[in-house]
């Protein structure tokens, strides 16, 4: 122990590394910053330190080319010590990181301490969740499988939509004109180097700029932000009531750290990394790309918004949005800091909680997504086993309808639920409805015979309540 | 030489240094910044040629049909594997007549399916559907899917391979 304490000392004197970041980590912060409120942004450091070891442990193993990754993976996964596990952390460790900057993000902006001094922490703090959203994009695409194929296009198709030069963005997206050998380099070395390089560098800013500026202090309803005395106020409240950054604050940082980096592994040991799904064949068309978790309510906007709008939204949607979170402090960087005195923020975080969540919720379903694994309607449920109502249910089943309508349970969302649709629209009205379409249902005119037809509309037209409620006492 | 005049010159000497700091700095960057950046961005200048690729004998293909043809894209670099194949749709209309579709939705590029009972394609991700011509049916896509120039050359169906079609605005 003597031996070690004389080695620190020497290497103390030698380099200065010691007296240097002494004080550093020591330095004062306000009483009141000592707060489990005041943890996530430490815990979005420690997931990203998780992703950085994890990622050198996983690049020891993957073979960034088109040919051979999913392969790599399915070795990493299935036949390396620990190899699963690792990919697990590294998986569930994007999640945790997405998860508690988006947390960190609402707290600062909740307890406004974006305001002055410290509009640049929030600046730096925004550059810094675009590129933990763009690492998680490239993440998913590096896993290299058919969604990750399909998921670039998907992206691809997106930046296309620039005006001007849409087409070349989504060009250099996938290394020219179709996905292949170049798509993977690419996207790996956007992944493993320039972003992570660009993380790397506003980390440093981020951190420096809290040391300079300080630690805010939780805010107090009534007390307002006043850029031309707070500098001297928070110096005198800090000198006055201050306490050691380290160990007095950062022990919770350190319990809430080891919290996240506990459950992370405990995931990936228990569920282990997502499945890759089938090999990255653009070939294979049978695909339904449904991003990771965090980009479902995307999925669902892309889904929902207006066909008129789309262009506009889908282009100037997230540049609007990164704007506003970009410049926020120019637009107030003095006043009340509580969250008691700023009812609009709660609104706006309130709102923007719900809407992710409601469009999360729907994107899980996908109710536009016609269901092709649709179970066919059995002759039970047709209620017939021969004749005109039999061969219209068969035919239900045989021309897709069932991938957009549900009849008793079974079938796609997308159009309206038919299991009473008799009792609602006479013969004729089906008719008009299936050769015309309508909304957003294709016209069969061109496609059903008129024999079809006919046993179509006498099957929907059997589809009423009576029918059902008599089939199924019968059944009973 | 009095005080003012060294002022001056070293003053000069001072905007001498960091003028050819600046420049050679620049200057290094700029040599070795043409061929690091260009190398990147070459794929968005340096097109593919088109390929006639075939996809099967003219007999195999049924009249009235749509079926799926793989083949291998226009630009497969050697380390590609499987992501060097893409696949389109191919409609036989006549006896020497045919329509080829490309499998990515108008709307966000995702793959189409042919329901042959209900003669549409469908696309899984946002909905969109085409009829058999390749029009919009439904769904979000603004344009009707892309097609593929065909040929028929010694008895082989030719498909001329092209980038995937991105919607511009």
């Amino acid at each position: 122990m003597e031996s070690l304490k004389r080695a620190w000392l020497w290497f103390d004197d030698r380099t200065g590394l010691g007296s240097a970041l002494g004080p550093v980590i020591k330095h004062p912060v306000p009483p009141n910053s000592a707060s489990w409120f005041y943890v996530f942004g430490s815990a979005t450091l420690f997931a990203f330190m998780l992703q950085v070891a994890t990622g050198v442990a996983l690049a020891f193993m993957y073979v960034p080319s088109a040919g051979e990754a999913y392969q790599s993976l399915q070795y990493i996964t299935d036949q390396t010590t620990f190899g699963r596990i690792v990919r697990g952390m590294h998986n569930w460790g994007a999640s945790a990181m997405i998860l508690l900057i988006g947390v960190h993000m609402v707290r600062v902006y909740l307890t406004a301490a974006y305001k002055f001094p410290r509009e640049m922490h929030w600046i730096s703090g925004v550059v810094l969740w675009a590129l933990v959203v763009i690492m998680a994009f490239s993440g998913q695409v590096i896993r290299w499988d058919q969604t990750a194929v399909w998921s670039t296009i998907v992206a691809s198709e997106q930046a296309g939509r620039i005006p001007f030069i849409g087409e070349w963005v989504a060009q250099f997206l996938i290394g020219g004109g179709t996905i292949g050998g170049a798509t993977l380099s690419r996207m790996f070395a956007y992944h493993v180097f320039i972003v992570p390089a660009l993380l790397f560098i506003f980390i440093g800013l981020h951190l420096y700029l809290v040391i300079k500026n300080g630690i805010s202090e939780f805010p107090k309803a009534g007390k307002p932000v006043n850029p031309e005395t707070y500098r001297e106020e928070y110096e005198a409240l800090v000198k006055k009531k201050g306490i050691p950054f380290w160990p007095d604050a950062a022990w919770r940082d350190m319990v809430f750290g080891f919290i996240v980096i506990t459950t992370i592994l405990l995931i990936a040991l228990i569920i282990g990394p997502p499945a890759l799904g089938p090999p990255p064949n653009p070939a294979n068309i049978d695909a339904l790309p449904v991003p990771d978790w965090y980009f479902v309510f995307y999925f669902a906007f892309l889904a929902l918004m207006p066909p008129q709008m789309e262009t506009y939204l889908m282009v100037f949607g997230p540049l609007l949005v990164g704007a506003l979170l970009f410049f926020l402090p120019f637009i107030s960087n003095k006043g009340e800091r509580s969250p008691l005195r700023r009812p609009w923020a709660v609104a706006i975080v309130a709102l923007t909680i719900a809407s992710i969540s409601g469009l999360w919720a729907i994107g899980i379903t996908s109710p536009w997504s016609p269901h092709f694994d649709a179970k066919p309607l059995t002759v039970e449920i047709i209620g017939a086993d021969s004749g005109p109502i039999y061969r219209g249910g068969m035919d239900f089943n045989e021309k897709g309808c069932l991938y957009c309508h549900t009849i008793s349970g079974q079938g796609g969302l997308r159009g309206p639920d038919l299991t009473y649709i008799g009792d609602r629209l006479s013969p004729d009205e089906l008719t008009w409805r299936i050769m015309n379409g309508g909304l957003n249902m294709p016209g069969f005119g061109g496609t059903l015979t008129n024999a079809e037809l006919a046993d179509l509309v006498v099957f929907l037209k059997s589809r009423t309540k009576q029918n059902q409620e008599a089939s199924s006492l019968g059944g009973d | 030489m009095n005080e003012k005049t060294k002022t001056s010159e070293d003053c000069s000497r001072r905007q001498f240094f960091t003028h050819i700091s600046y420049t050679l700095g620049g200057l290094a960057a700029l040599m070795v910044g043409i061929p690091i950046v260009g190398s990147v961005l070459a794929p968005i200048v340096k097109q593919p040629k088109p390929i006639w690729r075939p996809v099967g004998e003219l007999k195999t293909f049924t009249v009235g049909d749509i079926v799926k043809v793989s083949f291998i894209d226009s630009s497969p670099l050697p380390w590609a594997g499987v992501t060097a194949e893409t696949a389109a749709w191919l409609h036989r209309k006549g006896e020497e007549e045919f329509t080829c579709f490309s499998v990515n939705c108008a709307h966000l590029g995702c793959p189409v399916r042919w329901v042959a009972g209900a003669r549409l394609f469908m696309c899984p991700c946002h909905g969109g559907v085409y009829y058999e011509d390749g029009t919009v049916a439904a769904g979000p896509p603004p344009r009707g899917l892309y097609d593929y120039p065909v040929r028929i050359n010694n008895g082989q169906v030719e498909i001329l391979t092209s980038p995937i079609p991105i919607t511009t605005v």
